[in-house]
């Protein structure tokens, strides 16, 4: 009977700017509002074919279509935040029509108030600081000039240049946790991500710390200032700004943010 | 119209934020909510780390000029049809020069 299904993006109080004409969501569809019970939830219609169970679980292995559905999701969220605090939604939370979508709205109501409460007015930015990758060798092909005299020489300068970069590691983690500290004194809360794999976010460098902060928007101008600040501070180590993101690392359940940065260190 | 200007700019998105940003936060994080169309969070959560995986094995190995499973049987197609394609060879050229040796032989016990 339905031709398509419901596809939430996020959960947020009504909010006067409309959403700009030409915005479209998950596989071209433009976004529309579901009023109920004093929030909103941003629903598009989505091609059963494509977001059945058996289609979803193919979709979901195919990194292409992953990828544009990910930025199509965070398209409609983005847009959301330039007008109003949305609670964005787990990337492919699918329902079968709107009045399914209204009663997952009444049954989560008190935690959607709670939530939006909490985070109305705020941001999230994400911080990520890296450990420059190794220049090429300072000293041309050294093998032939300076050819160890024998197998101790070999081994004290492998274990120097182990040591220059323990060194390196060294510095670059206290300067990570140097830089949390001064951020997360600005900001309401933070998260602790994994570091990132370079192979998927394919950026150069060793990631060290990859940290989410809460912040008020009020607040923002100074917290970017203050990151655009450190920039120059280390040499070797790049630290790399992304925001404002709609708050997607604090609309969990609350689990407080843990207090080290132990999480930074990924070795 | 106006609302927007008090918002900060978006800083590092579209250009800066890598897709490694974007599905960090839109497969791991964002409200939980089991929809009508169920699909395991575990699938999810292992998605992530076998994308990280596919990635990093296969893209970063190329890069580092590692090819191996191209020309080992028990990883390629390719190679396993290579190695049959070789062996068939074979099999035909010492088919051959046992027959060579039969004939050569025939009419020696014909009589």
């Amino acid at each position: 009977m339905t031709t398509g299904l419901r596809y939430v993006y996020a959960v947020c109080r009504p909010f006067g700017t409309p959403l700009q004409a030409e915005l479209r969501g998950v596989g071209g569809a433009p976004p529309a509002l579901l009023h109920h019970h004093g929030l909103v939830a941003v629903v598009s219609t989505v091609p059963e074919a494509d977001f059945c169970e058996e289609a979803l679980k193919a979709h979901l292995e195919d990194l292409d279509w992953l990828a544009a559905t990910a930025r199509a999701h965070q398209g409609v969220v983005d847009a959301l935040t330039t007008v109003t605090t949305p609670l964005p939604l787990r990337l492919a939370t699918v329902f079968r029509d709107d009045s399914a979508v209204r009663m997952m709205i009444e049954a989560r109501e008190e935690d959607f108030g709670r939530l939006l409460d909490r985070l109305h007015g705020r941001v999230e930015w994400g911080v990520k600081v890296y450990l420059e990758p190794e220049p090429e060798p300072a000293e041309p092909e050294p093998a032939a000039t300076a050819r160890p005299a024998s197998g101790r020489d070999y081994l004290r300068r492998r274990r120097q240049q182990s040591h220059a970069q323990e060194e390196k590691w060294q510095q670059a983690e206290r300067f990570a946790r140097s830089l949390h500290e001064r951020l997360a004194e600005r900001a309401e809360n933070f998260r602790m991500h994994p570091p990132q794999n370079s192979a998927l976010s394919k950026v150069p460098g060793r990631n060290v710390l990859n940290a989410a902060y809460l912040v008020p928007r009020a607040h923002s101008e100074e917290f970017v200032e203050l990151v655009d600040r450190t920039k120059d501070e280390a040499p070797g180590i790049r630290v790399e700004l992304t925001g404002p993101w709609a708050a997607y690392s604090f609309s969990g359940e609350e689990s407080g943010a843990e207090p080290s940065v132990e999480s930074g260190e990924g070795r | 119209m106006t609302t927007p200007s008090r918002f900060p700019e978006p800083y590092g998105q579209g250009s800066g934020a890598n897709l490694a940003d974007i599905l960090e936060r839109v497969l791991d994080k964002g409200v939980v909510i089991a929809g009508d169309i169920r699909i395991n969070l575990l699938d999810i959560e292992l998605l992530t780390v076998k994308l990280r995986l596919i990635v990093a094995s296969v893209d970063k190995a190329k890069e580092m000029g590692i090819d191996w499973w191209e020309s080992d049987p028990a990883l390629s197609s390719r190679a396993r049809r290579d190695e049959l394609t070789r062996e068939n060879a074979e099999l035909r050229e010492r088919l051959a020069r046992l027959e060579e040796l039969e004939l050569g032989r025939a009419p020696k016990e014909a009589p």
